[in-house]
């Protein structure tokens, strides 16, 4: 075994939480036996945060480009990581950029990649990935045949380390340049009204069972009481019903509320992908054998249309 | 503008998880009974982008490709009859439990073949194992850049102009002719293929290509030769510990249930 790389990554100025989840993922694989734990990054500001986190060693990347928003620049210097480390796992999330550059690196050192992982295990020093598939319906676990094992890793999968501040580690530098032949013209963030989905303790999401566009107005109201956010099932929003941005589940967003408050959603499991990891899960159905009330701690079963103007009523009561 | 596009067919991602079934001996799905295999979701928009493209071109033609058993014929001939001007079945029992990277190799090899092309249009990923691999390798393969997730494409003289779809918001991006770009639910409504192109297309002629027409040697393709072998493949297991709020009427199971979340401290 020769290590693990974990790329981390910058937005806005700041290390994605994704970055600390990977190395709290690396660092249990290294305890394995996979051994040490080195971090890719685009900025030395940023080499202590890692290192607190579990980074053994640092590379640091100076090179034009890895600021666009782009996979493509990160390839050379990334290859070039793997190389000084000598790392066998490669570890990215599953983000605009890795969802791209997972699958670079791996056609690039002709092994493969396993996306969205949700779990990691070692099995005979090798890399051992679980993943959804078939819509979330199947779970899938696979190894590589090549020695380099690639994987972008789903948020929220793993947790992060405490930082520790007496950690100490190596901070080196790359030097390769990154290229593109792709020209950025214009970066754009999607505006959400109210708080922000992933951050949100509360979340109230509703579905295609509501059969009625207007009835987000309703759960937006509800949201708002509890300092939550409003999400949809992809259904909902296939049929226009709410914004793709607010979408939970397997290609949507992942959530892990205080929180779930699930309006007439049935369960199929590309929703279940986006919010199972809720600390706790209310249930709003008609259907008792929904999957979505299985997994609730509390459900009521009964027509929203009724239940959630009484349940408006009685929050606006108690607070 | 010459273009290809990719389709693949799949079981369909609307099967009720009570009919969807797994061999897991054989770490396969067990089609379900009467449900047909369906195109993925996000190629007939892939399609319409490169039938959108061609037409504002003024000329050129669209050619599309299916890597499968000799059912994704369907596939291609949707795509067909939607208005694509030829299509290619790569179809080989030697493929059979292959994995995304030995077809997106066996892709580009079949692009390579088809010779002209100015654009290579696929879904974002295909809904089956939502890996979104193919487009990428398509790409490095032929040494050509790949834009992911698109949700509008115009061609602007040698190079194309792409709004990709970000987590958190847009951007827009602009390369070089050829390229992969991959095609995502955002890009809008495919058109619907009347009958009348529905019958003209079952007359049009599909080419089959086989493993070896493609130079693809046996020691690279199928099950045996997957670069990310599978090791299992189950459903997963949900245990239940719900309780349900009774109650008279929506009023009284509404305070309830309010009360139970204030005492677990909830709300």
């Amino acid at each position: 075994m020769s290590g693990i790389l974990v790329v981390a990554e910058v937005f806005d100025g700041e290390l994605q939480p994704i970055s600390h989840e990977l190395l709290g993922a690396a660092r249990k694989l290294s305890d394995g036996g996979a051994g040490p734990v080195s971090a890719f990054v685009a900025g030395e500001a940023y080499a202590q945060d890692l290192i607190h986190h579990g980074a053994d060693t640092v590379y640091v990347s100076n090179a034009q480009g890895l600021e666009i928003g782009l996979a493509d620049p990160y390839l050379a210097p990334v290859n070039a990581a793997i190389e000084q480390s000598g790392a066998d796992i490669v570890l990215l999330g599953q983000t605009n950029i890795g969802r791209d550059l997972g699958p670079m690196l791996a056609f690039h050192h002709k092994t493969a990649v396993s996306m969205e992982t949700v779990d990691l295990q070692l099995q005979d020093g090798r890399l051992r990935a679980t993943r959804s598939c078939y819509g979330g319906n199947a779970r899938a676990e696979l190894t590589w045949k090549e020695k380099l094992q690639v994987a972008t890793v789903k948020g929220k999968s793993f947790d992060a380390l405490e930082p520790d501040t007496s950690r100490s580690g190596e901070v080196k530098n790359v030097d390769a340049a990154g290229e593109t032949k792709i020209e950025v013209l214009s970066t754009e963030k999607a505006e959400a009204s109210g708080v922000r989905l992933e951050d949100a303790p509360v979340v109230v999401s509703g579905g295609r069972g509501l059969g009625d566009p207007s009835a987000f107005t309703t759960l937006e109201e509800l949201a708002g009481l509890l300092n939550g956010a409003t999400g949809a099932s992809r259904a909902a929003c296939d049929l226009g019903w709410y914004p793709p941005s607010q979408q939970v589940g397997l290609t949507g967003k992942v959530v892990s509320p205080n929180l779930y408050l699930a309006v007439a959603i049935s369960g199929a499991s590309q929703h279940m992908a986006g919010m199972a990891g809720s600390k706790n899960i209310v249930s709003i159905n008609k259907d008792p054998d929904s999957n979505m009330v299985k997994v609730s701690k509390y459900a009521i079963i009964d027509d929203y249309k009724k239940v959630i103007p009484a349940l408006i009523e009685e929050i606006k009561k108690v607070k | 503008m010459n273009i290809i596009v990719c389709v693949k067919q799949i079981p369909d991602p609307e099967t009720p998880a009570a009919s969807f079934k797994v061999d897991e001996q054989a770490k396969k799905v067990i089609p379900a009974q009467g449900v047909a295999p369906v195109v993925n979701p996000y190629d007939p928009q892939a399609t319409e982008a490169a039938l959108q493209l061609r037409d504002a071109a003024g000329g050129g033609k669209v050619t599309v490709v299916s890597l499968g058993p000799d059912s994704a014929r369907d596939a291609i001939k949707h795509a067909l009859a939607m208005g694509c001007d030829e299509g290619v079945l790569i179809n080989d029992d030697a493929f059979e439990g292959q994995d995304n990277f030995q077809t997106a190799n066996a892709l580009a090899k079949a692009i390579d073949k088809i010779g002209e092309y100015d654009l290579i249009l696929m879904g974002r990923a295909a809904a089956d194992w939502d890996m979104g691999v193919v487009p990428i390798g398509v790409a490095q393969a032929l040494g050509i850049p790949a834009v992911t997730v698109a949700k509008s494409i115009e061609k602007d003289g040698d190079s194309v102009k792409v709004e990709r779809v970000l987590d958190d918001g847009f951007q827009t991006v602009k390369a070089p002719l050829p390229a992969v770009v991959s095609v995502s639910n955002e890009f809008g409504e495919p058109r619907y293929p009347q009958l009348r192109q529905i019958m003209m297309a079952a007359k049009k002629t599909v080419e089959v290509w086989s493993a070896s027409d493609l130079g693809l040697s046996p020691d690279e393709v199928g099950e045996g030769n997957r670069v990310l072998p599978l090791e299992a493949l189950y459903i997963p297991k949900i245990e239940s510990n719900v309780e349900i709020i009774e109650g008279e009427s929506p009023e009284e199971k509404a305070a309830t249930l309010v009360a139970r979340l204030r005492e677990a401290k909830l709300i």
